[in-house]
């Protein structure tokens, strides 16, 4: 199979619920062993359609080829070949961290023997073999998403959609999570992702879409994102909530472009520093000032003036 | 076969009751799962065992001395514990499919765990089986274990009572799927409070204790809607030896009842699940 090949593909994809509709004809496509994303705030359409992409939802329109099939006829043919990760870890809490991976790989209808080697091989991977036998309940939050990361790979997915992998977890249990995720990228599987945050997409993505409100506003490798969407650089200056406003007019040639936040002014330039000498020179005394560079963060406000996570 | 895929109107309808994916042939799988838990905690298994000893043994050595001999199937007589056994057999093996199939509130609305099946090849179909078949095997257990009781008790007149079992396991069945739709309509769990006002009456009214003749005609034909009057009905003709046709009849109602019961559960996993 050649590497570039489109694995999980839409065209004019559709999701409507009774009054409300959710993922409004976006067109995708996600190619073989690489990690794509789908970024976007809560709401924007990205768990419905990564309910559709799994098989577990119907669309309500428009195309969707899934390991070349259709979910809509084929959804237990595509279901044996992914894995899924969903956004509630339903882990069987009557069940061992043992038991948890060898019940569910019986449910794919691999034999005793599979099972029983595949959970030791995955509580290795997912660093769970010291609780082999104990309750899923008492688990960390970060032990409970590895293991359901773990048990949606029992099958040897070739496709693993994981819908916001990391939300609720600690630094720390972040970045584990990420090296395992890095892990399977490099075993080959493909990864589809859904995040509101920037720093994950930028971790793990090597394409990604942008969603907003049902559509995808953009497409491209973060990088790409990042330079077609934003400058080099921010300047932060930071306000008194209310005072950012009079400063406004005065750093406005300073900058290609000046965002306006509650609390600060976002000041778009290829060279920070010397655009922060420039506004001291004009008077504009900001509580503090900030250069970083830009981020995914900056290319969703560029592209819907909202921020990703309030 | 090929007729069914020929005819459109009948590909139409087929699909409609059983759409593709619905059912992959893996409910066993689920069986598997419940096996795993109860053998975990095989004390409550037990416990089922004891509800019947505790019943025949009211009626047989208490309640028995209080009442004659009574007219059965056929103008039989006999004592009366010989009369309520078999239909306290099939009351249970109600009774322990709708506890069991309560659960199933649990598992769909907190757990998550039919979710966690539908992401595998598992279809809504085989859920539904899957459940089913694991309430009929815990009934069937129980069953066998009420009709040791009533052997050893020798309320045993006939080999025709070995059927008892079989009865208790249709039983079992009709009120699992149809247990389990419920179940999926329930949206907390104190609504339980309206299947106990279904189980109860139906516990009381539906010829367990007494025969259904004693109603007037309108009552009597509420009574034979009830699916435990054809459960008991059926364990009473088997546990004296009187058979006649209509308990074809009786048979044919608790499996349409299941069908029923297990297009309905599969429906309702699908509009709550894959939606």
């Amino acid at each position: 199979m050649r590497s570039d090949e489109a694995i999980i593909s839409g065209t004019g994809l559709v999701k409507r619920f009774a009054d409300f509709e959710a993922v409004r004809g976006i067109d995708f496509q996600v190619r073989r062993g690489e990690a794509f994303g789908f970024l976007g705030p809560n709401g924007a359409g990205k768990s419905s359609t990564m309910r559709m992409v799994s098989c577990m939802s119907p669309r309500s329109g428009g195309e969707l080829r899934v390991l070349g099939m259709d979910p809509d006829r084929k959804g237990p043919a595509i279901r044996a070949r992914i894995g899924v990760v969903p956004q509630q870890d339903n882990l069987d809490l009557e069940l061992t961290v043992r038991q948890n991976l060898q019940v569910y790989g019986r449910y794919f209808g691999l034999t005793r023997k599979e099972v029983r080697a595949k959970a030791v091989e995955l509580m290795e991977f997912a660093r769970l073999t010291d609780r082999a036998d104990h309750d899923v309940q008492p688990l960390s939050g970060g032990m409970k998403r590895r293991l359901t990361i773990a048990r949606a790979l029992v099958n040897d997915p070739e496709v693993l959609l994981l819908d916001e992998p990391t939300t609720g977890l600690d630094p720390q249990a972040r970045h584990l999570l990420w090296e395992k995720l890095f892990q399977l990228k490099q075993r080959g599987v493909t990864l589809i992702i859904t995040t509101h945050y920037m720093d994950e997409a930028e971790q793990l993505c090597d394409r990604l879409v942008v969603m907003d409100g049902g559509k995808i506003v953009a497409e491209g490798s973060p990088a790409e994102l990042i330079t077609r969407y934003a400058t080099r650089e921010v300047l932060e200056l930071r306000f008194p909530p209310g005072d950012q406003h009079a400063a406004v007019d005065k750093v406005r040639d300073l900058a290609e472009r000046v965002e306006v936040l509650p609390d600060r002014l976002l000041l778009y330039t290829e060279d920070g520093d010397a655009a922060t000498t420039r506004a001291h020179d004009r008077g504009v005394r900001p509580i503090s000032t900030l250069v970083r560079r830009s981020s995914l963060e900056d290319v969703f406000l560029r592209l819907t003036g909202r921020t990703l996570v309030d | 076969m090929l007729s069914i895929v020929d005819n459109p109107r009948r590909t139409a309808v087929l699909q409609r009751v059983l759409p593709s994916g619905s059912y992959v042939g893996l409910a066993r799988r689920l069986v598997e799962r419940s096996a795993l838990l109860y053998a975990r905690a095989w004390v409550v298994l037990l416990s089922g065992v004891f509800e019947p000893l505790f019943y025949v043994l009211a009626f047989k050595i208490g309640f028995g001395a209080l009442v004659p001999a009574v007219t059965g199937p056929g103008g039989l007589r006999l004592e009366y514990a010989a009369y309520v056994a078999p239909a306290l057999l099939v009351a249970s093996a109600m009774n322990g499919a709708v506890s069991e199939t309560m659960s199933m509130f649990y598992k769909l609305r907190f757990d998550g765990l039919y979710d966690s099946v539908l992401a595998t090849p598992l279809g809504t179909y085989d859920v539904a089986i899957g459940e089913l078949s694991w309430t009929v095997l815990r009934s069937g257990l129980y069953a066998v274990a009420f009709f040791a009781v009533m052997a050893v008790l020798g309320l045993v007149t006939t080999p025709w009572a070995l059927l008892l079992v079989p009865v208790a396991l249709v039983v079992s069945m009709a009120f699992a799927a149809v247990g389990m739709v419920c179940a999926t309509l329930l949206r907390s769990s104190a609504q339980f409070e309206y299947i106990h006002l279904l189980v109860v009456p139906m516990f009381l009214f539906s010829g367990t204790f007494y025969s259904i003749d004693v109603y007037p005609l309108p009552l009597r034909w509420v009574a034979e809607l009830s699916p435990l009057y054809h459960g008991v009905e059926l364990a009473r003709g088997f546990s004296t030896g009187v058979l006649g046709t209509a308990m074809l009849g009786h048979a044919a109602y608790l499996v349409a009842l299941t069908a029923v019961g297990l297009y309905g559960t599969s429906k309702r996993i699908g509009r709550l699940l894959l939606n």
